[in-house]
């Protein structure tokens, strides 16, 4: 072996499939490699972990930051506290409770139900507005202005506003990502820089929210008073760079993962053609399959902690593989088929536990309306190149562009 | 008899009959006929109703939120069977191997599977049950009559018995703004299924939601007016309650009345049955044509020393109910026992709180997470230095954590620590459990008897 | 109608029933679940969306090919 299996998955020549490295990684439920972190590949085991109270989300419980290859962004001084996505209990489950109150049940329980016509109103303009039908790039032309502008419409972000904030959010997304070949200093600083720019920018959006509040997000986020009382501006800024961030990026990803997985399977495209109600399972199935999030890089022990006979040592570093706990064949019959009728199927797409993804619901809604009337209203689509190009990233993996031809736009 | 194709006969054109038409029969008959049973399958069942749900007849039927004749259970495929509905059996010939009805019917069987479930436990004093405005909630009838009366605005409720349904019933009545006063014998609600520690929350968060809660205190008397509604109650400290309502909430009788002098191991405790949901006989001996399961039944689980559990859980019902399915139509090397780790929920005064193992085993409670002032929190039950239960208030995700200690008999008090452990969380408390022998309201969890072997069991004796 | 009833064991408070059919599932608090156990027909499609969103796979629908065949005292 050249090279290790971590390394393998870093990679960027094994981007556009990883899964027989995941099926090599599963021989080791728990891998470990010199000082690195430790990998957990299989379904049970990433699923106890992830309902483990033993397990903290905050980086600050490593033992050592020099054992983990991917930087840790949160650590800079400076630039803004962590979101809640990296903070335990109890200040974890406070702002994510505050942070669900503008958003959904019990306080606003029509907030995302009542977005349905325009999420359907967005994905219609822009398919509208595909031109062009011989050669498009689902990814520039579809996949990422969709959540962005529904991210932005939610939030109450200036849709015109997107050109700057796209850059700090695809500097910020790619800190999260291990490239062997880059310096980690240049990129540690690139991220400070990132999330001080988008700072700022949210600090003025939300000082105007004040004066002028609207229904969106940041303004009742930056007005309210419930009984755990307001965010500090703090907590306000970081909670609205992850929502910023995490809204969209991984949604992207899991439409284009979507539209390339429906392109290599033409039988389901065909079913769902025909029945738009197959969107909802098919997204399930493909949360399991094609997860927008690799695995979970950002955890630690809090004691030593036994698991399938290895003892993980108090201050560990742990990487729980998602995508490879997916395809684990104790827990999915014939784990490489796409298969949207797939009974039981409790993938781990959206991560499970206290920090299971917070805009879950929305992802879905976006990803079964996009995938429905792509399918609609694309006349036989096909993939100009396969596999497509895919960004650098490993853990928010998708593809950079992805190219395609159909015969014509199918009229409204 | 494996091999000799008697079972292949029984499954191709046997007689199973079904006696309790609820959540455990159903889903024991959805088992069969998914298994393959193609012969003829009949339910029997007291209530005139198909079976339906009984968690929400506390919660949203009582909220005005749902019809309280719309909770029938979703179908997860034909069952093609007999119905005898609203006919209760009166009788079990096991010789014979029939059925008696109370219409005089009798129903042949070749395998029988009982699940009669509980009933809701009258007030004592017959007369003063009979007066208008006194309820119990078990069925249908009772939540829909229930229901119509909170919703004509009565002027004060009492609810007796701080159980889980008492304090379900009671969360109900303040989120309509109604007074309400709940009579608790024990030291605190849910003090029988939770202990003392949980129960002091139990007790604060009816405060805080305005219920007028008093606990060590019995009622001894309801007082009836001219035209036999009730109008007060007399508790055992002196005082007294107006009220216009009473809801009696002491816990349940098992369905077992019906099989007495039959030569079943049924009795007052329930029907004592292997860890496979086959039957006793009162010998002691294991039959091989009777089941039981749901509420009505007591399995030896190995997790807990193989001591008799039985558990008026609406998981409990289902699980058995497969297993018991299952292990009628298979031959025994085959059969699959019953292992679940219990588990139960309820939810009243906003909060949803979730237990898994046996928390009434527990001598000792670590609260492992969050903490009890804010009513979010984990704790974890220890008996004799293992971990035997957990509860959690606006926890439950973590729950799964604690299944798995329980599951591997992990030591108590767990030696590590946890996110969010607070200064309540740093040594066991002791978990504060009434007297085993002081009658309290409804823990869901009995004990009784040990093996299977044990033959101190006692039996009703047949009239 | 469709019939509902919800394994509230399995129920871990995830709410993505309550996001998505909100007409039949609410949350009551943070945690606890209320839902409609019978529910209108119309409400089908987004009842498979809740259900087959629930994370742990808690929600129980009515089979659409098992009718309603309870006939009291038939025999």
């Amino acid at each position: 072996m050249t090279q290790s299996l971590l390394h393998q998955i870093l990679d960027y020549t094994n981007r556009a499939n990883p899964y027989p490295i995941y099926e090599e990684l599963r021989k080791t439920p728990v891998h470990h490699e010199g000082d690195g972190p430790y990998v957990i590949s299989t379904y049970h085991e990433i699923r106890s972990l992830l309902h483990d109270p033993r397990i903290s989300s905050d980086a600050r419980n490593l033992a050592s930051q020099a054992t983990d290859p991917l930087p840790e962004t949160s650590q800079e001084e400076g630039a803004l506290p962590p979101g809640f996505l990296k903070l335990d209990p109890p200040e974890h489950d406070r702002l994510r409770r505050m942070t669900n109150r503008p958003f959904g049940p019990p306080h606003s329980p029509h907030r995302v139900d009542g977005m349905r016509g325009e999420l359907h109103d967005i994905v219609t303009g822009l398919i509208d507005g595909i031109g062009d039908p011989g050669r498009i790039d689902l990814v520039e032309q579809f996949s990422y202005p969709f959540p962005v502008t529904v991210i932005c419409r939610l939030l109450g972000v200036p849709r015109e506003d997107e050109a700057r904030f796209h850059t700090w959010a695809d500097t910020l997304a790619a800190s999260l990502d291990p490239d062997p070949d880059a310096d980690p200093a240049e990129r540690g600083k690139g991220a400070h820089d990132a999330r001080m720019q988008l700072g700022m920018y949210l600090a003025g959006l939300i000082e105007e929210r004040r004066k002028n509040p609207g229904d969106d997000m940041l303004s009742q986020l930056a007005t309210a008073k419930g009984e755990d009382g307001p965010m500090t501006t703090m907590e306000l800024l970081s909670t609205a760079a992850l929502l910023l961030i995490a809204g969209h990026e991984t949604t992207v990803n899991l439409i284009t993962n979507g539209m390339l997985t429906l392109l290599r399977h033409p039988d389901v495209l065909q079913r769902l053609r025909e029945d738009p109600r197959l969107a909802v399972p098919l997204v399930e199935e493909l949360l399991r399959f094609e997860p927008p999030v690799q695995l979970v890089p950002q955890r630690t022990t809090l004691a030593d902690i036994e698991v399938r006979g290895v003892t993980i040592p108090k201050g560990a570093s742990l990487w729980l593989v998602l995508a490879s706990g997916n395809r684990d064949p104790q827990r999915f019959d014939d784990p490489n088929r796409f298969d949207p009728d797939r009974p039981d199927i409790q993938h781990l797409g959206l991560g499970s536990g206290i920090h299971s993804c917070f805009g879950a619901p929305l992802a879905r809604l976006e990803t079964q309306l996009a995938l429905s009337e792509l399918a609609r209203r694309l006349e036989n689509p096909r993939l100009l190149e396969d596999p497509p190009p895919y960004r650098q990233n490993a853990v928010l993996r998708g593809p950079r562009h992805l190219h395609i031809t159909c015969d014509g736009i199918r009229p409204r | 008899m494996p091999g000799d194709g008697s079972l292949e006969q029984l499954r191709r054109e046997g007689r199973i009959v079904v006696v309790g038409a609820s959540l455990a029969g159903l889903r024991a008959a959805e088992t069969l006929r998914e298994k393959g049973f193609a012969g003829t399958l009949t339910m029997i069942g007291d209530e005139p109703h198909e079976p339906y749900d009984r968690p929400p007849l506390s919660k949203q039927v009582l909220l005005g939120k749902a019809a309280a004749d719309r909770t029938a259970l979703p179908r997860s495929r034909a069952v093609d069977a007999t119905w005898r509905l609203g006919v209760p059996a009166t009788g079990l010939d096991m010789a014979a191997r029939r059925v008696r009805l109370a219409d005089g019917d009798e129903v042949p069987y070749d395998r029988l599977l009982i699940a009669t479930g509980v009933r809701a436990r009258p007030w004592p004093r017959e007369a003063e049950a009979e007066l208008d405005g006194v309820f119990v909630l078990r069925t249908r009838e009772d939540s829909a009559a229930l229901a119509r009366r909170l919703a004509a605005g009565p002027k004060r409720v009492l609810v007796i018995g701080a159980g889980f349904t008492g304090s379900e019933i009671a969360s109900a009545c303040r989120e309509r703004g109604l007074p309400v006063t709940v009579a608790e014998r024990g030291a605190a609600p849910l003090v029988g299924a939770l202990g003392g520690v949980v129960g002091a929350v139990a007790a604060e968060m009816q405060r805080e939601h305005g219920v007028d809660l008093r606990c060590g205190v019995m009622v001894t008397a309801l007082e009836g007016d001219a035209s036999g509604r009730v109008r007060a109650a007399h508790l055992s400290d002196g005082s007294t309650v107006e009220t216009d309502v009473v809801i009696v909430s002491l816990g349940a009788f098992r369905n077992t009345e019906w099989l007495a002098g039959s030569g079943l191991g049924a009795g007052p405790r329930g029907i004592a049955c292997d860890a496979g949901c086959r039957a006793f006989d009162i010998r002691g001996i294991v039959t091989d044509d009777i089941y039981a399961a749901g509420d009505v039944a007591r399995c030896p689980h190995p997790l807990f020393g193989y001591q008799f559990l039985s558990l008026e859980h609406w998981g409990n019902a289902v699980t058995q109910a497969g297993v018991a399915a299952h292990n009628m139509l298979s031959e025994s090397t085959d059969r699959i026992p019953h292992m679940e780790v219990p588990a139960f929920w309820s939810s009243q005064f906003g909060v949803n709180i979730k237990s898994v193992g046996v928390p009434s085993m527990g001598t000792e409670i670590l609260i492992s997470q969050g903490s009890l002032k804010d009513h979010r929190f984990t704790g974890v039950y220890g008996y004799q230095g293992r971990v035997i239960g957990a509860v959690s208030f606006d926890h439950a995700r973590w729950l799964p954590f604690y299944q798995e200690l329980i599951e591997t008999t992990a030591p108590f008090p767990p030696p590590f620590t946890t996110v969010d452990r607070r200064p309540d969380g740093q040594r066991p408390l002791d978990a504060d459990f009434p007297d085993p022998s002081v009658p309290t309201h409804g823990p869901t969890v009995t004990l009784s008897g040990y093996s299977p072997a044990d033959r101190r069991m006692t039996f009703t004796p047949a009239h | 109608m469709v019939r509902i009833a919800v394994d509230l064991n399995r129920c871990q408070g995830y709410a993505q029933c309550a996001f998505l059919a909100p007409e039949i599932f609410a949350m009551h608090g943070e945690e606890a679940l209320l839902y409609n156990p019978d529910a209108d027909e119309a409400q089908r499609e987004k009842l498979a969306q809740a259900a087959a969103a629930c994370p742990v796979q808690a929600i129980l629908v009515d089979a659409v090919d098992a009718p309603a065949e309870a006939v009291s005292g038939a025999r």
